[in-house]
């Protein structure tokens, strides 16, 4: 479930410029730090969370106004893109691990990697896992109603489809993109929140696998559509239970890629993907 | 300011070009004194990785620059390759000479299975296929362990040698012998660049469809360049074997895919010179910025960052200002038809 | 039997039918236009013809061959070759590489002669080289064969797309809008390079608005509106055709409502 929360945040940016975010992961793992940053300062659970969730909202929309609105604006190559996601993806990784060697964090917790288990009343770790999926069904609810319902959400289906037309129909294409990019971050922030307090552990490097499988999940359940992502973090998610069952523990990892690369050899457009007409 | 600098550009590229064979005698004579140059074990070191890294650049740029096909996991071929030459000298105790042939030609054709895909899928879908499949291959890598020895990789992987001479990084010949695979790599991606193949290739990056109207068979052409980019990597991952006493799954990992992908975006995509560039500046750039520390990949990210703002072609990522290369064939033949071989200006009527 | 021949062909999308039983023919050496209003279906027809779509129903044959199930490359092996209405050139070749790419079906060397230069690649090339400059030249684009073909002007990149088409050494050439942001000028220009191609054995089919170009060229005219062919003739035949003026017309008045 926590791969459907992630998966959520990269068919929101996917969904719209057609870009895979590669700094998706370390917004993630930015998000948890934080929480974990501010809750060790003494802020309780809840606000950290929304601290946190602001501030990976805003370090997504900085990173598109920073870095990629400048590209839109020259119309640069597919390819530049995705090279800058993967430059944002070290600056934010590496920062955090400098960060983390130089503060006074690692004398509070001498067990560095220990995250504090959330704790709300008197809750066994079995009930952050129930919580993860409660959030994950809020938060995609919540998605869902923003994209169909609102005026925001209208301007980014718009932008989806056709940019150039929403431009000059009047819709800020680029506010459009960065709210987007906010929401995404602030989506992950709360996957990362969520998903240390699970495993109980926080570090720089925890978004980079998680990222790359629930970007996987969210190609199975085809990309930019969001109730597919949640659908194909179930099905990657149970396929690594299976395969670990079945074929043995240490298959699990590469497992999500497995699943991708069959159903996308099945159905290049994902499970609930669409297919468009060539034009000429 | 531009035009001047133009000027020069052109200059330089024509001065390169008309001492193009005595540049080549150069490299040559240079390549093989190396073990006579009495450099330093960390010099050497250093100049056998900026040529590692140029030639898997290289590999890269022909399906990157040249087909327009983005990899995100070559680590996966550059392991494939490693491995295949590591474990059949070590196992079967294959000639090094073989190994490193077949370790290119088996992973030219794990090169063709993965190009399979590509054929019904296109941009980031491929990609995050292609990083799929190095994760796969690490993890078989590490879960095959009566092949591969798991996480303790192989070991013990001997030296090449030459009628019973052996190279090593102490004597500089495994140098040599890098250089003068990146060299022949080097000359063969240009010759397949200015070819019916090349272009093929390229006119599949500008226009996939265009090039299908054109009469050319996309699908094959896309599966080539997989091949070969696959082959040219495997060596390069066979010839990284024998620079080791020892080889893990932990030298193949997602960021070493990203760092033979900056040597092609930060040199010039589609260019030769720019692989050497960026393995070169790639490759220094840690040493020249030790003291950094741990900031050192954070600048190394908005390394990528500002090359993507400010100049997304690449450092040396210029167009020829060159005319196109008419070969003597073709001027012959003009000339015959008694027609000019300079550009002509339209007949007015 | 004619040199292309369609019969009934139908193009549908989903519940929408772009092309709805249109039958024509070009006979050899002949320059043939298909016009008709915004939006009548003339470059999906193209589209079926050089296989980009699959047609839904109906036959098409070119020299007797079934074109129907036929994929792009195979269809520009067999001699017919196209341009675009909007620009599809490679953006980033050179001029003279473009249309070397039009050489390329009938190139015979295989890789390894390109990767080790044998005589066999050195001696193709070279003709292949030449062929092109020859064709570049007779299109008025040979000042021009180095530049990259992003850097050319509108109409010059227009006059590269018929010269890689050409280059295919396709016998059947269909044009979509040539004179497209052409000024008089280059449009006359274009006629007279039509007419060579003509006198130089090529077959033509042509989609045009530009009625000056479409009356002086063509040997006959077909007419098409909403996806049906509604006319057919000599170019005066058409200029006097009732249902050829009110489908324009009507065209006209709508486009004024729609304004």
């Amino acid at each position: 479930m926590a791969y459907a929360l992630v998966a959520v945040g990269y068919s929101l940016v996917f969904g719209i410029l057609r870009l895979i975010n590669f700094a998706h992961g370390s917004i993630f793992a930015f998000g948890s730090y934080m929480v974990f940053l501010f809750y060790s300062l003494g802020v309780p659970m809840i606000p950290a969370i929304l601290i946190a969730l602001v501030l990976s909202g805003l370090l997504a929309f900085g990173m598109d106004k920073i870095t990629l609105e400048p590209l839109r604006k020259k119309n640069s190559e597919t390819i530049t893109y995705l090279i800058t996601t993967v430059g944002v993806s070290f600056i934010i990784q590496n920062t955090l691990s400098v960060q983390y060697v130089f503060t006074s964090e690692r004398q509070v917790f001498p067990s560095t990697n220990v995250f504090p288990p959330i704790s709300i009343g008197n809750v066994t770790i079995q009930s952050s896992q129930l919580i993860m999926f409660v959030v994950a069904l809020i938060l995609l609810v919540i998605l869902t109603l923003v994209v169909n319902k609102t005026k925001m959400g209208l301007a980014m289906r718009a932008t989806e489809q056709n940019s150039k037309a929403a431009k000059l129909m009047g819709v800020n294409v680029n506010r459009v993109i960065a709210f987007t990019f906010f929401m995404g971050g602030a989506s992950a922030a709360i996957a990362g929140a969520l998903y240390s307090g699970y495993y109980q552990v926080v570090y720089p490097t925890m978004g980079y696998l998680i990222g790359l499988k629930a970007f996987a999940a969210a190609v199975v359940g085809g990309i930019g559509i969001l109730y597919g992502s949640v659908v194909g973090g179930l099905v990657v998610g149970i396929g690594e239970c299976l395969a670990a069952q079945y074929i043995g523990s240490n298959v699990r990892d590469p497992m999500a890629f497995v699943i991708l690369i069959v159903i996308l050899i099945i159905k290049p457009n994902g499970l609930f993907g669409k297919k468009g007409i060539t034009k000429v | 300011m531009k035009k001047s600098s133009n000027r020069i550009l052109s200059t330089f590229e024509s001065f390169c070009y008309r001492f193009r064979y005595v540049f080549a005698v150069l490299f040559l004579v240079l390549t093989f004194a190396v073990p006579f140059m009495g450099l330093s074990m960390v010099n050497i070191q250093l100049l056998t990785l900026i040529a590692l890294y140029a030639m898997l650049g290289m590999g890269l740029n022909v399906l990157i620059g040249y087909t327009g096909l983005v990899s995100l996991g070559h680590a996966g071929f550059y392991a494939i390759g490693a491995y295949t030459c590591a474990l059949l000298m070590t196992k079967l105790s294959v000639n090094f000479w073989i190994a490193l042939l077949l370790a290119g030609v088996f992973t030219a054709f794990i090169g063709f299975l993965l190009g399979l895909p590509s054929l019904r899928l296109s941009g980031s879908y491929l990609s995050i296929v292609t990083l799929g499949f190095c994760e796969v291959v690490n993890m078989i890598l590490k879960q095959w362990e009566s092949v591969t020895n798991g996480n303790y990789g192989v070991r013990g992987i001997p030296k090449p040698t030459v009628f019973g001479f052996q190279l090593t990084m102490f004597n500089g010949w495994l140098l040599v012998l890098i250089l003068l695979l990146m060299g022949i790599t080097g000359v063969a991606c240009l010759a397949m660049r200015n070819s019916n193949t090349g272009r093929a290739w390229r006119a599949i990056k500008d226009d996939e469809l265009a090039a299908g109207m054109m009469g050319i068979n996309t699908s094959r052409y896309k599966i080539l360049s997989f091949v070969v980019s696959a082959f040219i990597t495997g060596i390069a991952g066979g010839f990284y074997c024998v620079t080791r006493d020892y080889i893990e799954p932990n030298n193949f990992v997602f960021n070493t895919s990203i760092l033979i992908l900056s040597v092609v975006i930060v040199g010039g995509l589609g260019t030769i010179r720019g692989m050497i560039f960026g393995a070169a500046l790639l490759q220094l750039f840690p040493q020249w910025f030790r003291f950094l520390n741990e900031w050192r990949f954070v600048v190394y990210g908005l390394l990528l960052v500002l090359m993507m703002l400010f100049r997304p072609q690449g450092a040396l990522g210029w167009r020829s200002t060159q005319p196109y290369h008419l070969s003597k064939y073709a001027r012959k033949m003009l000339a015959d038809k008694g027609e000019p071989e300079a550009p002509q200006p339209p007949a007015r009527q | 039997m004619s040199f292309l021949d369609a019969k009934n062909i139908t193009m549908q999308f989903g519940g929408l039918t772009a092309v709805d039983g249109a039958t024509f023919h070009v006979d050899k050496g002949e320059i043939v236009s298909l016009i008709g209003p915004n939006g009548a279906g003339k470059t999906t027809v193209f589209n079926m013809l050089t296989g980009v779509y699959h047609i839904t129903s109906g036959e098409m044959t070119f020299e007797g061959q079934d074109l129907t199930k036929m994929i792009p490359q195979d269809i520009v092996k067999i001699g017919i070759s196209r341009t675009f209405q909007n620009l599809r050139l490679f953006p980033k070749m050179r001029v003279i590489e473009n249309v070397l790419v039009g050489t390329h079906i009938r190139n015979k060397y295989n890789f390894w002669d390109s990767l080790l230069r044998t005589p066999r690649f050195r001696r193709e090339e070279a003709e292949h080289t030449v062929r092109a400059i020859e064709i570049l030249r007779s299109i008025g684009l040979d000042h021009l064969r180095d530049a990259f073909a992003d850097s050319l002007p509108y109409g010059e990149q227009r006059k590269l797309e018929i010269a890689r088409a050409i280059a295919t050494d396709a016998k059947l050439i269909l044009l979509d809008e040539p004179a497209a942001g052409m000024n008089p000028a280059e449009s006359a220009e274009l006629l007279r390079f039509i007419r060579e191609l003509k006198d130089k054995g090529y077959t033509i089919l042509l989609i045009e608005h530009d009625m000056s170009v479409v009356m002086n060229i063509s040997d006959r005219i077909y007419v098409l509106d909403h996806g049906k062919m509604i006319a057919e003739g000599l170019p005066q035949e058409i200029a006097n055709n009732p249902r050829v003026i009110e489908a324009y017309l009507g065209g006209v008045q709508k486009n004024a409502e729609s304004d």
